[in-house]
């Protein structure tokens, strides 16, 4: 059974709310069953547009747009799948004129990314460098240039896209997700935000606002490597690790289907095993990801040559 | 519904109604007829869209043209002063950096936003920078030396 | 004032280089509509109905045809007839120009929309509903043989196309390998890759109605063969009465010198709806639909004396066409294919023997190289494997077997076992350079530390020749062409002593705008802004067979020489009327007629005033200064070199990086060293792309599954090293500028050495045949595997 796993698409088919078994996650299948699909296209379906000056604005949108809305940021996970018309949100709410949202702010005892940063400005911002640099170095290996300069973190972590480099980054670093809605705002615990693939804890008519990093031992002492995807270069096997304070936070992207920790690896090291040790049991037990670019046992040999290369640079 | 923008192309004001799907790619050839962006895929992969939003290289086929509102576009319709070339465009022509010519301004407008943060890139950083960019023709080859060639004529100009 | 052999700047940059190049796309005539397929998401699909009813009443929409709409018109026409062994005539079912009952590939097109823009085009599209039953598909070429096999066309049984041989006779060559000391087997899949020129497809057709004339703007390598296919074959419409313009074409590769559905779509719907009408390929698009490249699947034997000479070679190959043939499908696996299958050496006895076989894919065609790719690809990996297989050094087992040194002029070319005659060549240099160039002599010492502090370091070995400057017509004739493959060029002196010339080569890169000129202002001896290329212009340019198999200045560059050459002639006629003096008393040079010995001359420009002034003139000579010639070869040339791949393989992932890669070819006579490079380097890059990391995979039910560049891997900036390339001259006898041909040869000689480099880092854990693209994956399994197979 081919497992194809397609980035893009596959936000798309979470954007369009289509329901598919995992292993058969077949592109072209699914798109031969979706009533009127014909073929790819270059130029997206009908939207409205609106630009709203401030969070609440922007909230009071959505609350009157319901379901027919999509929030757009950077627009460089969004647009992609509005042009192969695998998206047709009714209306757009651009958020990336809201000043407040692309802050990056160095505060005593953790970094709060805005959900409007982008990537570029992650990867050179000297706070980050200093006190979480897989955070940077992760930042600093998504896309390509072009990509970095617009897209943005909230737009990234917003689809939970397993071959994104952001999740295993912010699982590793214990980050916390500010979520903005009608009534105020909550926070979640990035382990309670990636609810599957593709889904996150963001509920309809709320905005994710914020990202909050810790500064901690391990995170000062962190690093993220990737094997691209030759093609996209989406991780193919993506890990983030975090080590310090006796702790270990270990996590991984496009090895699994959802971004995720590994506690074996992590308890591992704290027990005092060598990187090249603590690797071995990567991803152990777990239903790890198959399609034409890596078959599952290779993917996840890799995971464990990515997890002892990482380990070994802060261990 | 069409919606009013205001932007900058070129060091030039416009004011167009546009619908909000249109892309600021499309925007380009099509509304103001400056076909020198080129469109080569449909999944924001190969970069011959390439312009300068705010001086950072952006794929304009993964924007809308209404995110573009109050910006400042720079195509490679705007890269040259009169007649003088920019020194990336001259240095394309010295060595040989393209062939057929599609993917070229992509190259370019890449490497000005690389060249505007790293003024004397190593062979290495110059190939990285690229990774957005496909070129079928030239094997990458002559555009690594087209860029070098560029980033020592304009650390020439500064010093 | 010498031009030919200096890298001067080409000439046609400035327009690229400020965003004022012209590409079918950027074209906008008034009154214009757009074009959007509606295609066949299947492989393989009975189409029970098209409903366009909804589509119809969509915003804007102008027009709608389907299937049914053009059943009475002809296909698209296959250029090249391939007749079975036995003598009947190729099997060629038609390529409707939309689909009516059948699908036969995941993109066949069904349906054409036009609309008054493209988003309205694109929306009325996806409300057309088709009506599928879809079928078993099979999309290898040897399982489209095997019984029981999905059949592609009812007519076509089994779903070969024709079968063919070449060479000695069967059993004599059999006899040598099986008495042989060694003989080295392989069997391999030379993968089907996609020519992605960044430029997607695209075509506008335009009916004027006041004058009933068509113009077609396409992006194709050759604007005179479309017309003369269009007008005779598909349309049935006159030729005069239809210009094909090419304008700025963004690579082609050979993917644009096709004939293709949509270019006859626009045309014929512009008549139909009285407006212009464009259509652009989007990328999925092109991806279904460019004509694919390769798709070989061979099993090929080289047998050895004891001292390493070949003695045989025999090879089977299943071509795969796809769903129809396209306009040179048929020539590539065979005439361009089998034909090379001696390479550079003394084999005496060859028989290579080629199905074609329909699959319900995309149709296959020349892709850079075409079919000379895979002759090197087969010959060069037996090569390297031999060497392995009987511990010999890959280099050395080469200089053993080289057919010896000949230039074609002091004795007749170098008879093949498989037809051609080479023209002139000088192998052992290229070689030698190469060796030069990696430091040979340390590299196996190099390779032993690395792998004993634990790397793995390979080099690989490919020297090829490759067939170019397609071709003298009555050979390719007889082998089964439906064209002359001559070349036409104009060259008309204006009265000012400008010149214009017109050339039926088409450039899309090339930069004959900048050679072609050179070649004009040398001769000539005047500068080089004195002269204007026109190309790909019907309405322009006489006739011309376009661009392709490296033959724009073997062949078009020669036409030109010839009508520089009546130029003269004709001048030197004026001038002796001006000097009044004799003809033979007069030599042209620096642009001026001297009479020899005396400072006596008449410059270019009096000479061309004096033609369209003719008032002190010759008595009988017309006016005018302006010759057109078609040249046509008088054999093809044959380019050579060597090419050597240095790699690194990690043990840890399997991922292969390419250290170095250095290539001597030998091109003839060089007009503009830096074009000529430039060329090498592209044709490299994409020889290396389809070693390491280019090639369709198509799953079960026929879908090409990695159909987008987020699934195709081709090469980019940071997988590839800077190019250590060099050349020797060994000029080709019989075209007046010595030349053989650039555009091909780096994508013909690399990808063996690839492939051998990694075989040669892997071979302290044995001989292995790995298959392309060499994934990290594949390599990782063989060194995790102790049941990894072994070559024999």
């Amino acid at each position: 059974m081919i497992c194809d796993f397609r980035p893009i698409q596959n936000s798309a088919f979470k954007i369009q709310n289509l329901f598919f078994e995992k292993a058969e996650l077949q592109f072209s299948n699914i798109l031969n069953q979706k009533k009127n699909f014909k073929f790819k296209n270059m130029v997206p379906s009908k939207v409205n547009y609106h630009r709203p000056s401030n969070i609440g604005e922007a909230l009071e949108l959505m609350s009157k747009f319901g379901d027919e809305c999509k929030i757009l940021a950077g627009g460089h996970s969004l647009i992609p799948v509005m042009k192969l018309r695998l998206a047709d949100p009714e209306n757009l709410i651009d958020i990336a004129g809201i000043a407040d949202m692309k802050k990056i702010s160095d505060n005593e005892k953790s970094i709060t990314i805005g959900a409007c940063a982008t990537h570029a400005d992650i990867a050179r911002n000297e706070a980050i460098q200093k006190h979480a640099p897989m955070v940077a170095k992760a930042a600093g290996m998504i896309g390509d240039v072009q990509v970095r300069n617009f897209g943005t973190i909230g737009g990234s972590i917003a689809h939970a896209d397993p071959a994104a480099d952001w999740p295993a980054v912010l699982l590793a670093a214990d980050a916390n997700i500010t979520i903005k809605n009608a009534g105020g705002s909550r926070t979640v615990d990035i382990d309670q935000f990636f609810k599957g693939l593709f889904m996150t804890a963001v509920e309809e008519g709320e905005i994710l606002a914020s990202i909050s990093i810790p500064k901690t031992e391990f995170n000062a002492n962190s690093t993220y490597v990737k094997m691209p995807q030759p093609a996209s270069r989406f991780a193919l096997v993506g890990c983030a690790v975090a080590v310090g304070g006796g702790m270990a936070r270990v996590a991984f992207n496009g090895v699994c289907s959802t971004p995720f920790r590994d506690t074996n690896v992590e308890k591992a090291v704290v027990g005092g095993s060598s990187a090249a040790d603590a690797a071995t049991s990567v991803a152990d037990g777990m239903d790890v990801m198959s399609d034409h670019f890596a078959s599952a046992k290779y993917r996840k040999s890799m995971a464990a040559v990515y997890a002892k290369r990482a380990l070994g640079e802060v261990m | 519904m069409k919606v009013k923008i205001s932007l900058s192309v070129n060091g030039k004001s416009y004011e167009r109604m546009v619908e909000p799907r249109t892309l600021l790619v499309h925007f380009l050839r099509e509304e103001l007829a400056m076909t020198g962006t080129h469109v080569g895929c449909d999944t924001s992969s190969c970069g011959a869209c390439t312009v300068l939003l705010d001086d950072k290289a952006l794929k304009s086929c993964t924007m809308l043209a209404c995110q573009a509102e109050g910006h400042q576009v720079t195509t490679i319709e705007g890269m040259a002063n009169g007649d003088n070339l920019h020194p990336l465009q001259q240095a394309f022509h010295e060595e040989h950096g393209l062939q057929c010519g599609f993917c070229t301004p992509g190259m370019i407008m890449n490497a000005a936003d690389l060249l505007s943060n790293n003024a004397n890139p190593t062979e290495h950083e110059i190939r990285e920078a690229l990774e957005g960019n496909f070129c079928r023709c030239t094997g990458y080859h002559n555009i690594i030396k087209s860029i070098q060639n560029a980033a020592a004529k304009m650390s020439a100009a500064t010093v | 004032m010498t031009f030919i052999g200096k890298s001067i700047k080409r000439v046609e940059d400035k327009r690229f280089i400020t965003g004022q190049g012209k590409y079918t796309d950027d074209i906008v005539l008034p009154q214009m509509t757009y074009a959007r397929f509606v295609r066949s998401p299947h492989a393989h699909a009975e189409i029970r109905s098209v409903d366009i009813s909804n589509a119809e009443k969509m915003p804007g929409v102008v027009k709608i045809f389907t299937g049914a709409d053009v059943a009475e018109i002809n296909g698209v026409p296959c250029g090249w007839q391939v007749d079975f062994i036995n003598g009947e005539t190729m099997k060629e079912p038609k390529h409707p120009l939309l689909v009516k009952d059948k699908a036969m590939h995941a993109g066949d097109a069904v349906a054409m929309v036009i609309a008054e823009t493209y988003g309205q085009a694109k929306d009325a599209a996806e409300m057309i509903i088709v009506d599928y039953n879809p079928l078993p598909a099979v999309t290898d070429a040897k399982a489209a043989m095997e019984e029981g096999a999905p059949q592609v066309h009812p007519d076509v049984p089994g779903n070969l196309a024709f079968d063919w041989e070449l060479g000695n006779a069967k059993d004599e060559v059999d006899a040598a390998i099986e008495n042989a000391h060694h003989v080295t087997t392989l069997e391999f899949i030379n993968n089907r890759v996609v020519p992605n020129a960044i430029e997607p497809r695209s075509a506008i057709g335009h009916f004027d109605t006041s004058n009933d004339k068509y113009t077609l703007y396409t992006s194709t390598q050759n604007p005179h063969l479309v017309r003369l296919l269009l007008c005779a074959f598909v349309l049935g419409i006159p030729e005069h009465k239809v210009r094909v313009v090419g304008p700025d074409v963004g690579g082609g590769f050979g993917s644009k010198i096709f004939h293709y559905t949509e270019e006859a779509m626009v045309i014929w719907g512009s008549n139909q709806i009285k407006r212009p009408i464009k259509w652009t390929a989007e990328r999925s698009e092109s991806f279904l639909t460019d004509a694919h490249g390769r798709d070989h699947r061979t099993k090929a034997q080289m047998a050895f004396d004891k001292d390493g000479k070949v003695l045989a070679l025999k090879a089977h190959t299943y071509a795969n066409m796809g769903a129809y043939l396209s306009t040179f499908a048929p020539a590539v696996p065979t005439y361009l294919h089998g034909t090379l299958l001696q390479g550079l050496y003394t084999t005496p006895l060859i028989h290579v023997h080629v199905n074609a076989v329909f699959t319900n894919t995309n149709a296959v065609d020349a892709y850079r190289g075409a079919g000379r790719p895979e002759a090197t690809y087969l010959l060069e990996r037996l090569m390297d494997t031999a060497a392995l297989e009987m511990n010999m050094d890959p280099a050395e087992l080469r200089f053993k077997n080289f057919i010896p040194k000949f230039n074609g002029v002091e004795e007749p070319g170098y008879q093949t076992q498989v037809a051609l005659q080479y023209d002139s060549g000088d192998y052992h240099p290229v070689l030698k350079r190469a060796l030069e160039m990696v430091g040979y002599e340390n590299f196996r010492a190099e390779q032993k530390a690395a792998l004993d502090s634990g790397k793995l370091l390979g080099i690989g070995f490919s020297t090829y020749i490759e067939a170019c400057g397609i071709a003298p017509s009555a050979v390719v004739g007889a082998l089964g062409a439906r064209a002359g493959l001559f070349e036409s060029a104009q060259v008309r002196v204006q009265p000012t002593g400008k010149v214009s010339v017109y050339s039926g080569s088409h450039s899309h890169g090339q930069g004959h705008e900048t050679t072609f000129a050179q070649i004009v202002a040398d001769r000539f001896g005047i500068p080089l802004e004195d002269v204007d290329i026109v190309h790909g212009d019907s309405d322009a340019v006489a006739f011309g067979m376009g661009t392709y198999g490296s033959r724009s200045l073997a062949v078009g560059g020669s036409a030109i020489v010839k009508s520089i050459d009546k130029v003269i002639e004709k001048g030197t006629k004026i001038a002796a009327h001006l000097l009044e003096a004799s003809e033979e008393d007069l030599e042209f040079a620096e642009g001026k007629w001297t009479v020899k010995g005396t400072d006596k001359s008449v410059s270019f420009g009096d000479v061309s005033l004096t033609s369209y002034v003719p008032h002190n003139y010759p008595e009988g000579l017309e006016p005018g200064l302006d010759f057109s010639s078609f040249y046509d070869p008088a054999n093809f040339t044959y380019p050579f070199g060597a090419h050597v791949a240095i790699v690194e393989v990690e043990k840890e992932t399997g991922k292969t990086t390419l250290k170095r890669f250095i290539a001597v070819d030998d091109v003839g006579n060089v007009i503009n060293p830096m074009i000529v490079d430039g060329q090498i380097h592209g044709g490299l890059a994409q020889g290396i792309g389809q070693a390491l990391c280019e090639g369709t995979i198509y799953d079960d039910s026929g879908q090409l599954v990695n159909g987008s560049y987020m699934d195709y891997v081709m090469p980019r900036a940071d997988d590839l090293p800077q190019f250590e390339i060099d050349r020797t001259v060994t000029p080709c006898p019989h075209n007046p500028l010595g030349v053989k041909g650039a555009g091909e040869a780096g994508c013909i000689g690399s990808t063996p050495a690839v492939v051998n480099a990694v075989m040669d880092a892997l071979s302290p854990y044995g001989i292995y045949d790995v298959q392309m693209p060499i994934t990290s994956e594949k390599i990782w399994n063989i060194l995790n595997d102790d049941s990894g197979e072994t070559e024999e």
